[in-house]
């Protein structure tokens, strides 16, 4: 009998991209290592974020906030009041945080973020989609004070890697594993899906898994070097929609 | 030299393509025009000593109408650049506007003040934070959400979470805070296997015991119902395997429901792909068939 075919699917479909890195790739390694994300990761800085909204924001974009300041550890919130984020970006590089997390709101809703590291670190805006409350949810759990675990799927090629550090920078980097919390960032066909769960283990190769907190995918808009300035910033990634929709198996995280 | 009452006579009585008319009031739309009303004194068309004060690209100039040309439109207009200087702009403007009448002067320069304090305005503004309503197109965002939930499907984001919990938990990253050792892991896979070792032997055994059996009852059907038997066999084999490991599942479906029922709420981690624990042991099925052998005439006869 000829030997059972393996199913297509978009991801063994998927275009191949130079950018991939290899974890034996000492060079794309040594440049992770060494770019602006590196103090956190050297534990020379703890994260400290700074959590704000666009104007005049609504009640769902409000609990949202509220409900990230629980799921990330060390997060301020901030009302907005028309300011200039070019002029809230050096007060807090004085005030050291390390993060600032913009969550631009239309219609009601949450539908983008804009996370910007400081002192001098990268900016990336996303599209957000989904955002699901920790009461949309149903039989969600109770999230605690402990530092969450990170987890990062999927992030391959160097764009990936640049933006999954830039996640993993919002977390500190000692978790607590007797709070068992988890936070999952999952790429999958350039959308990042947030999870927040509680894991416990019944034995070697059994795990439970607890929903808290909320939910929500990310869809990277753009990534700038520097800080934010949309006008004089210099782009390493934009996301131009006739250039890259085209190919449905092209992905570029 | 042209006459302003007749133009204006004319314009004003009839039709004039410039003129705006609203309930309240009369606009002049052209684009030399002084104040931006219809007028006697401010129609650019029915004066002939006419002047206007414009800017573009942020400079202002002094539009000024040289009635000679005006067979020549394009040229009729003299333009005199203003400084940027908001004092000397007025002085400029006094200077060339010299024996004008006062009006025009005057109105000329209230215009002028306006402009450059919009053009302070805009220079401002664009310092400023801008607010940028991008539109959203209703067919590209349905097609990013329909992208959406087939990649969350195809993430199976669950199981994915859990294996790398658990190679996690391997790689030892939690150290000593749960207790299963790795030796514990290794004898129950290798318990899986002789277990599953055992079963086989034990099937072979029955095969040969029911062939005994049958043997007493028909000799000469031997050979056929041996034959039977052995293909029986391996399709008994297979289906005795998964009637046993359906019984497991069974068994774990129902130990896991009592254990949901005590801790309330961890229903969501309970429907996993089932693989039969290793640790437990397969609860043995005996499953004995009794094959009736193909009656042969012979058989028949010997029974008989």
């Amino acid at each position: 009998a000829p030997p059972k075919k393996q199913p297509k699917t978009i991801e063994n479909m998927r275009v191949p991209d130079e950018t991939k890195v290899d974890p034996d790739n000492e060079e794309a390694m040594i440049s992770l290592q060494t770019d602006e994300m590196a103090p956190h990761f050297n534990q020379e800085t703890t994260p400290k974020i700074l959590i704000t909204t666009s104007d005049r924001p609504r009640q769902k974009t409000n609990n949202f906030c509220k409900e990230l300041k629980k799921v990330i550890p060390n997060s301020f919130i901030k009302y907005r009041r028309g300011l200039d984020l070019k002029k809230i970006i050096p007060q807090a590089i004085a005030r050291e945080f390390t993060d600032i997390i913009v969550i631009n709101e239309d219609a009601g809703e949450p539908n983008g973020m804009v996370l910007c590291h400081l002192p001098d670190g990268p900016t990336a805006e996303f599209k957000m989609m989904n955002t699901k409350l920790c009461k949309e949810l149903k039989r969600l759990g109770e999230m605690t004070e402990h530092i969450p675990e990170v987890n990062l799927q999927n992030f391959t090629t160097r764009l990936g890697l640049t933006v999954g550090r830039m996640l993993t920078c919002l977390f500190p980097t000692r978790a607590n594993f007797h709070g068992r919390r988890v936070v999952t960032f999952h790429n999958q066909r350039d959308y990042i899906f947030f999870r927040h769960h509680r894991y416990h283990f019944r034995n070697a190769d059994n795990v439970g898994l607890h929903e808290l907190g909320p939910r929500f995918i990310l869809r990277l808009r753009s990534l700038q070097k520097g800080t934010f300035d949309s006008r004089y910033g210099m782009y390493m990634w934009i996301h131009k929609r006739h250039e890259m929709d085209g190919n449905r198996r092209k992905f570029h995280l | 030299m042209q006459s302003d009452d007749v133009i204006w006579s004319i314009i004003n009585k009839s039709f004039c393509s410039y003129k705006v008319k609203t309930k309240s009031q009369l606009f002049c739309r052209n684009e030399f025009s002084l104040t931006g009303l219809c007028n006697r004194s401010t129609c650019p068309l029915a004066n002939s000593q006419y002047a206007t004060v414009r800017e573009e690209k942020g400079v202002c100039y002094l539009f000024v109408k040289a009635i000679e040309r005006a067979a020549f439109p394009r040229r009729m207009w003299e333009k005199i650049k203003l400084s940027r200087n908001y004092a000397t702009a007025l002085k400029q403007i006094d200077e060339n506007l010299i024996y004008w009448p006062k009006y025009m002067k005057h109105k000329c320069k209230q215009r002028f003040t306006k402009i450059t304090q919009y053009l302070i305005r805009i220079r401002k503004l664009t310092l400023k934070r801008r607010k940028e309503l991008v539109p959203l197109s209703r067919k590209v965002e349905r097609r990013e959400s329909r992208r959406a939930e087939k990649a969350l499907i195809a993430a199976q984001l669950d199981t994915v979470l859990e294996r790398s919990l658990l190679q996690r938990l391997k790689d030892g990253m939690y150290g000593d805070i749960y207790n299963f050792p790795q030796k514990a892991f290794d004898k129950v896979t290798e318990e899986e296997e002789i277990s599953t070792d055992e079963e086989m032997e034990e099937q072979v055994e029955e095969e040969l015991e029911e062939e005994d059996e049958l043997e007493l009852e028909e000799e000469e059907d031997y050979e056929d119902v041996g034959q039977v038997e052995y293909v029986a066999d391996e399709d008994f084999d297979e289906s005795d395997v998964s009637d046993i490991e359906d019984a497991d599942d069974t068994t774990d479906s129902e130990e896991e429901e009592e254990e949901s029922s005590e801790e309330n709420g961890k229903s969501k981690g309970k429907k996993k792909a089932k693989k039969p624990p290793a640790s437990k042991k397969r609860p043995k099925v005996h499953i004995e068939y009794e094959e009736e052998a193909p009656s042969t005439s012979r058989a028949q006869a010997l029974t008989f």
